[in-house]
């Protein structure tokens, strides 16, 4: 079929991936589960996906197909747009049990994906791979299928991102020992952007300074970024600028009080009410 | 052992209580997907359940799963519940129910029902939580996350069903120490941790750059309408109850003139040898009036406090993104004129 396909998977996948696992029984070396989402135009976007219990010997492998639907039956309760759009396991390889499973799940949606999560870190990187199946063959004699992998991403809602950035502030360094996080104030998370914004402008500062002393070679490309920046600033007199900027502390401030007012407002009513016993 | 959310004041704790609400990254990234996808396609409440396990005086959060949208008819919601614990379990989840989550358009969460349901929770569970996740403010850069638990006078008051201002007094609950937060903590394993390294290569660096958006009047002025509708309705409850005081003290000045009467006659009759009038049941006559329950107005008062201390936690950091702007500008004008 359309070999064009592309994937895109959201964290919450990758992250149950993870977690299943890690709490995989003890003598399974291998999970897999089933990817729920959308197919769109070549775009298959997987939004969630669940765990099913499977056991796999040298020569056979049972997976719990009732459970597969049970849970999906369940989860399209709440989720009335995920449908099942193919298949997850662990691993870094393809192996001959994956061919059954995919077969099964060939039955359940039109083409499938089959998508890897190398969780035993070979080559000390945790591979993500998609897959789809092509058979193969000559027509009138064996026919065979093979899997031919597919490009793969990482896509993402607005929160969500800011829910990952969150997250990945438990990689410590140092061992990437796991450390506790805080959601953290409003504040101290502009202060961060800010800083972080600080940092990127050195950096292009420093990239300028390279091309005009003849360290690095020019880039056009980069050049015509540059000047896209540099015009998206808008350009405001000085008094434009103090008059809006004051008119806007201005407003802050009033509501701040106010906000205070009504609290302090709030208390009193409170005694108030209750000291007033009929 | 006082938890350090900041509401709990007057509140001793005991030892059964939870100190901090440790919660998994998968957890955390299948709340906010669910809220979001909700508010999104049709501005419902999305609620769900929480899972995981209460070790030493931290309460654990490993797992989540969603609830079916109320008007759902086919399957009963229990019965939803137990089957998708169940299948949990088959993939060695925690089954343990800790708690529930349920997402809030900026903060406005305090209601009846929540009231209610975190009343049942927590009986049944001891250490149950609610989280509250704000849609608003984490699409706009800020993911928020509480958790919030009642506190033992709230449960009492609860349990007694009696919101009279008499029994509120005795049991010294106000609209501060309805609900304690819990401190929120996110943690990571190790393998995830090295997923997320993974995943931060693969995610592309301009999306996560809404913090410094300086467009914010448009959530200001939301959030003050919606402080006003609640102004509004604490305004109608104060009116309710002034007026039944009035009442009260308008029948109170009756009965003490009955009262007067009555003695005025009885002497009068006294004086001319005749029995005196039977005494009649007074509050017969003068029927008491039912008292204005106080939950309605404790409940929106409570809302309103959250709602304030919302907005000024938006106009500083609005103020600290003006300030940046202002710093930014003077720089270009200190460049512009040597």
């Amino acid at each position: 079929m359309a070999l064009n396909l592309h994937v895109r998977v959201h964290p919450v996948v990758l992250f149950q991936i993870v977690d299943a696992y890690e709490r995989r029984n003890a003598d399974s070396h291998r999970v897999i589960g089933t990817l729920l989402g959308n197919v769109d135009k070549g775009i298959v976007e997987v939004i969630n996906c669940f765990c099913v219990p499977h056991k796999e010997t040298v020569d056979q492998v049972e997976a719990e197909l009732n459970y597969a639907m049970d849970v999906h039956d369940l989860n399209r309760r709440v989720n009335s747009n995920e449908s099942i759009v193919g298949w997850w396991a662990t691993g870094h390889e393809v192996t001959n049990h994956s061919s059954v499973i995919h077969e099964y799940y060939a039955r359940e949606c039109n083409n499938p994906v089959h998508v890897t999560l190398d969780t035993s870190l070979q080559g000390g990187r945790m591979g993500l791979k998609a897959y789809v199946c092509v058979s193969l063959g000559v027509p009138n004699g064996k026919q065979g299928c093979m899997f031919t992998s597919i490009p793969i991403d990482v896509t993402c809602y607005d929160p969500e991102v800011f829910g990952l950035q969150l997250c990945q502030k438990t990689i410590g360094a140092g061992g990437g020992r796991s450390r506790n996080v805080h959601p953290m104030l409003d504040l101290a998370q502009v202060s961060e952007a800010g800083s972080k914004m600080g940092v990127m402008l050195d950096q292009v500062l420093q990239y300028v300074e390279d091309v005009l002393s003849g360290k690095t070679q020019a880039n056009n490309a980069v050049g015509r970024a540059l000047l896209d920046l540099i015009n998206s600033v808008p350009h405001m007199s000085n008094e434009q600028f103090s008059e809006m900027f004051n008119s806007n502390v201005k407003d802050l401030l009033m509501v701040i009080t106010l906000s205070q007012l009504i609290k302090t407002q709030l208390q009193l009513n409170e005694k108030l009410t209750l000291l007033t016993s009929v | 052992m006082a938890s350090r959310g900041g509401a709990s004041r007057r509140v001793p704790e005991n030892d059964s209580t939870i100190a901090y609400v440790q919660a998994d990254g998968l957890a955390v990234m299948k709340i906010v997907k669910h809220c979001h996808e909700e508010s999104t396609t049709n501005m419902d409440i999305a609620q769900g359940a929480l899972l995981g396990l209460v070790v030493e005086n931290r309460l654990e959060i490993t797992n989540c799963f969603p609830f079916p949208k109320q008007n759902d008819e086919t399957m009963d919601e229990d019965e939803y519940q137990l089957a998708m614990m169940r299948r949990l379990r088959r993939v060695n989840v925690d089954h343990f129910h800790v708690g529930w989550y349920q997402s809030a358009d900026v903060g406005n969460f305090l209601s009846l029902p929540l009231l209610e349901s975190q009343f049942h929770y927590q009986t049944s569970i001891e250490e149950s939580v609610v989280v509250i996740y704000d849609t608003q403010k984490s699409s706009r850069g800020f993911l928020t996350l509480k958790a919030y638990r009642l506190t033992p006078q709230a449960i009492e008051m609860y349990k007694e069903g009696e919101f009279t201002p008499e029994a509120l007094l005795k049991l010294k609950v106000g609209y501060e120490n309805l609900f304690t937060e819990v401190p929120f903590v996110i943690k990571n394993s190790a393998l995830t941790n090295i997923m997320m390294s993974e995943l931060a290569e693969m995610v592309p660096e301009e999306e996560g750059s809404k913090f410094l958006d300086l467009g914010t009047a448009s959530v200001l002025e939301g959030q003050l309408r919606c402080l006003m509708d609640r102004v509004d309705e604490l305004n109608q409850e104060a009116i309710k109850f002034n007026r039944y005081q009035q009442l009260v003290s308008r029948q109170q000045q009756d009965k003490h003139r009955y009262l007067q009467k009555r003695s005025q006659e009885n002497a009068a009759r006294a004086a001319k040898d005749e029995p005196p009038l039977p005494e009649e049941d007074i509050t017969k006559l003068f029927r008491p009036h039912p008292v204005p329950p106080r939950l309605n107005p404790m409940i929106i008062a409570g809302q309103i406090n959250t709602y304030s201390q919302a907005i000024s936690q938006l106009c500083s950091q609005s103020l600290a993104k003006l300030y940046i702007t202002q710093a930014l500008q003077n720089a270009k004008e200190t460049n512009a004129n040597p």
